[in-house]
């Protein structure tokens, strides 16, 4: 009976997550009609897109209430990650000199 | 002879088997989407300034927008589809299952008809380097729906026997491959605004 009462309630959160995500969706679009320059726009871009994810991660992936573990792996595989997109970038910036 | 843990959690890490297995999986579909965004990063900072067109100036928003909203609701179906097994209602499961994979179609339906466009006007993976990184994020990213698609049809088909012989079992297979299905959708929402938008 606990169960179902748990289970209603996610499902409950599951219709609030999903309406949120038809929201930014929308908003993500409508920002990108206002032709902001290419740092903001990129910015706010990804700030939107990063909190979609997010919430599907969290709550859809059920990544807000699991094991340790997975923290681990994931949190491993997020800075190899970052890593692979700052590396580049840093020897485009510093490029050898002549 | 029976594999442990592929119910019953481990009592060292609390996880069974399949899902320590699904997240790995992800992790190194990370690092796969992630090199293929990083491309994307640096041809894009090293083209020649004013050489790089707008998304919007070249493909079709309206209707990759109504491709983030198909995939978002199938999501939603599949995370609905799991939620019915664990309230013990089959005949919910498959129906949400099964709108899940619809759902896929509808994706790759709307996918087919973008690339149709494209290449009827002569828009090709060679054209440019935009539309290189496009059609490669994009076909990729098709080419993992369809697997989704393969896996979801085959546990609302076939695979749906489990149900009745180890009812746990299947309801944890389902949860694995709705993880592989959010992915799916998670890397969508950040392919759309940056292909698309930006």
């Amino acid at each position: 009976m606990g169960d179902h009462t748990d289970i209603d309630r996610q499902v409950r959160t599951y219709i609030i997550i999903f309406a949120t995500l038809m929201a930014l969706t929308f908003i993500t679009v409508a920002i990108s009609r206002l032709h902001l320059p290419v740092p903001a726009a990129v910015a706010l871009a990804l700030i939107v897109a990063s909190i979609k994810g997010g919430l599907v991660a969290g709550y859809f992936m059920h990544l807000i209430s699991e094991r340790k573990l997975i923290y681990w792996v994931l949190w491993f595989t997020v800075s190899c990650f970052i890593a692979v997109l700052l590396l580049p970038l840093w020897s485009h910036f510093d490029p050898i000199q002549n | 002879m029976e594999i442990p843990y592929t119910v019953a959690e481990r009592p060292d890490t609390g996880l069974n088997n399949g899902k320590i297995g699904i997240w790995l999986f992800l992790a190194s579909e990370v690092m796969l989407f992630g090199a293929l965004f990083a491309s994307y990063l640096m041809m894009r900072i090293g083209a020649t300034a004013g050489t790089w067109p707008r998304g919007d100036s070249i493909l079709n928003v309206p209707l990759a927008t109504l491709n983030t909203v198909v995939l978002i609701s199938s999501s939603v179906t599949m995370v609905m589809a799991w939620a019915s097994l664990k309230r013990n209602d089959f005949g919910k499961f498959r129906l949400f299952q099964g709108l899940t994979v619809l759902a896929g179609f509808g994706f790759l339906t709307i996918k087919y008809i973008e690339y149709s466009a494209k290449f009827h006007h002569g828009l090709l993976p060679s054209t440019n380097t935009f539309l290189a990184i496009y059609f490669t994020l994009t076909g990729l990213h098709g080419l993992h729906v369809i697997g989704g698609m393969v896996i979801n049809g085959y546990l609302w088909g076939p695979g749906s026997k489990l149900w009745k012989t180890d009812p746990e079992h299947f309801t944890n297979r389902v949860e694995n491959s709705g993880l592989f299905w959010h992915f799916v959708d998670l890397v969508w929402i950040f392919l759309f605004p940056i292909l698309y938008l930006l």
